[in-house]
């Protein structure tokens, strides 16, 4: 077990590598950060003493030597934007935003998709059923900040429920949290389904009837922890779902987290936040996967012994 | 094998379980009566698909939902008709009263929980004592099928132990609240057949033991010969013929027993495929007017048009077929 930790440890690390090089290297792609350092009159030389300044001078492999060295020392780079910032100090500042709002996120997507999903399969075709599946085809096919725009309009716009934006108490949080969560809890719930179907047909679970437990028990105990096997695959999945999510949910209702960041960062080509929050990501995604492989073998102990 | 000669425990009138798919009703068992006494042993023997494990799975009320359905008939257990009672009731039935061993062992283990777990969920059941003696029977419980080391045993997961080893822990399982009525659905998966022949021998010593009643199914008359004091023959959801091991062997009547029988391997000699009889068992949502077995049946004439009644051969032996009609 603590090999397998190890290992999987140590792909992850390759990949943050691979990932901080394609990210340096599209993050260039957006365009020249001197542009905005600097007034549009600035002279040639007013923009090479900026580069000097920046380190933009020097060949890209060289500035990307710079930029891991001081990575591994911490240190994320300063904001172009927010002028002389560290890039580590506004992620610091948004970091809260964004985790709370994806685990809330999480938190209802995992409460309703588990056991929807487990009551469409028991009650399979029947009417519970269908509505189940309409409810999952609506959500996967409707893109995230339509589903935003639509329930701003709908619960704070006509019903004025909730608040239309910004960070604040939990009223603050549901608009965005459900339009953040509703993906997954679509993708979750078939894949429960499914999966649970499966199980309900096999001969252990036939088994624990012939002995006699009882019905809610088969389904809790018997077949939920082996139906869950799958759909906790996809967890990893649902960090990325989250991520990219954040990024679009955030911007729609102004939470003010990494994903609206993300956004003011590109569109003032700061490559240096750009990069910091999206190596974050791609170490987030690379965690939750991690941890997923974890638990996954510890629910199943056909890998935790092999 | 001595006739076991204690009471009646279960009576099956008329039982009818079908299934009911979009396109068709699928007739898997299609008015089967038998019944059981306390200590014996009846065989169900007949080719795949001809409703002996439906059969079973009826007796717990436990057949695949939503699709099948029990549709008729009684199963008096001590004399009380399982149709009539509850899902709770039935549940008090399951495990305590009549159990089952699945066809396949291999996979019939929570491949998430271990023996141990899965052991003692089964004792608390009727046993509401502390974890510690649920421990101990669970223990004896494995001690009983010959598993050697138990204690060490209880925390294997099923895919840490052997085929054999797994069998004999669904046995344990089944066998764990002293039912009266064991049904052993006989294992497809081919497990080595020395394994085989010691877990039979070990169902027979605990029936000398316990004075339980099994209902073996199987597709192979060796084992028959060698488990059985009564045999119920199955074809398509019918019972042809009944009646002690002895009858059969000696006098079978119903024209699929003999052609069974003829086509039974010497004991012990292994052959890939059990049965050579000519032609396929009817489609069961496409049944035949008639008698069913006639499309294959070398002495079927124009009476055969017509579902034979049960013809008695002589206490305790019977079959379903026209040939034993004086006029035929
Ligand atoms: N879930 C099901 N849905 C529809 N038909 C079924 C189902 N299970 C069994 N059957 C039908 O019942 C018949 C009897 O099956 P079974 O009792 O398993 O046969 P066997 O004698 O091999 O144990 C099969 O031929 C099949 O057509
Ligand atoms: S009733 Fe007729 S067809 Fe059926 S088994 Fe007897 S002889 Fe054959
Ligand atoms: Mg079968």
């Amino acid at each position: 077990m603590q090999r397998y930790i190890l290992r999987r440890s140590a792909q992850g690390l390759l990949a943050i590598i691979v990932i901080s090089m394609v990210v340096f290297a599209l993050a260039r792609v957006t365009g020249d950060p001197t542009q905005v350092l600097l007034p549009d009159e600035a002279s040639e030389e007013q923009i090479l003493q900026t580069q000097i300044e920046w380190g933009l001078d020097k060949p890209l492999h060289i500035q990307y030597f710079v930029y891991i060295k001081r990575l591994t020392r911490g240190d994320l780079g300063n904001s172009f934007k927010w002028a002389g910032v560290p890039a580590s100090e506004l992620i610091a500042e948004r970091l809260p935003a964004t985790v709370q709002l994806s685990a809330f996120a999480l938190l209802i997507s995992a409460a309703i998709a588990f056991p929807v999903g487990v009551l469409v399969a028991v009650k399979k075709d029947t009417g519970i059923d269908y509505a189940g599946k309409m409810v999952a085809i609506l959500g996967q096919s409707a893109p995230s900040f339509a589903l935003g725009l639509i329930l701003m309009w709908v619960f704070a716009v006509q019903l004025d429920w909730f608040p239309t934006s910004g960070r604040g108490g939990l009223s603050h949080m549901v608009l965005p949290g459900v339009a953040l969560g509703y993906y997954n809890v679509a993708a979750l719930m078939r894949l429960t389904r499914s999966s649970m179907l499966e199980v309900l047909d096999t001969e252990y679970v036939k088994l624990a009837r012939i002995k006699g437990v009882s019905e809610r028990r088969v389904i809790w105990k018997h077949c939920f922890r082996n139906a869950l096997i799958v759909p906790l695959t996809y967890f990893g999945l649902i960090g990325a779902v989250l991520i990219t999510g954040s990024v679009v949910t955030e911007t729609v209702f102004a939470w003010p987290g990494l994903g609206a960041l993300v956004i003011e960062a590109i569109l003032a080509r700061d490559f240096t936040v750009v990069q910091a929050v999206v190596l974050l990501f791609a170490f987030t995604f690379i965690l939750i996967n991690i941890l997923v492989d974890i638990l996954y073998a510890y629910i199943d102990p056909r890998i935790r012994y092999s | 094998m001595a006739t076991a000669q204690g009471e009646v425990i279960l009576e099956v009138n008329d039982l009818r379980t079908y299934f009911y798919t979009r396109t068709s009703v699928v007739k898997a068992v299609d008015g089967i009566s038998f019944n059981l006494r306390q200590g014996e042993t009846l065989g169900i023997v007949g080719e795949s698909g001809c409703g002996k494990t439906i059969t079973a799975l009826s007796l717990l009320r436990l057949v695949p939902k939503p699709a099948g359905r029990i549709v008729g008939g009684e199963i008096l257990l001590h004399g009380e008709d399982l149709l009539q009672k509850s899902e709770d009731e039935m549940r008090r039935v399951r495990g305590q009263k009549i159990s089952m061993i699945l066809q396949d062992p291999q996979t019939s283990l929570n491949p998430v929980f271990n023996i141990g777990n899965q052991l003692m969920e089964s004792l608390a059941l009727t046993h509401k004592e502390g974890r510690k003696n649920l421990f101990q029977r669970a223990v004896e419980s494995l001690r009983d099928v010959n598993v050697a080391a138990p204690e060490r045993r209880l925390e294997d997961f099923p895919h840490q132990m052997s085929g054999g080893m797994k069998q004999r822990v669904v046995g344990a399982i089944a066998m764990s609240l002293e039912p009266d009525i064991i049904i052993a659905d006989e294992p497809t998966t081919a497990l080595d057949v020395t394994i085989q022949l010691q877990y039979l021998r070990l169902l027979k010593d605990i029936q000398a033991r316990t004075g339980l009643a099994i209902i073996f199914i199987t597709h192979d008359f060796g084992v028959v010969a060698r488990m059985c004091d009564r045999v119920a023959v199955m074809y398509a959801g019918h019972i042809v013929e009944h009646g002690s091991v002895r009858d059969l062997f000696n006098d079978p009547q119903h024209p699929y027993t003999q052609a069974l029988m003829d086509s039974v391997p010497k004991l012990e000699e292994k052959v890939d495929r059990l049965y050579s009889i000519e032609g396929q068992p009817p489609l069961l949502w496409d049944l035949p007017e008639g008698c069913l077995f006639a499309p294959r049946c070398p002495h079927a004439r124009d009476k055969c048009q017509e579902y034979p009644p049960t013809f008695d051969i002589k206490e305790g032996h019977t079959a379903d077929c026209w040939r034993l009609d004086p006029s035929w």
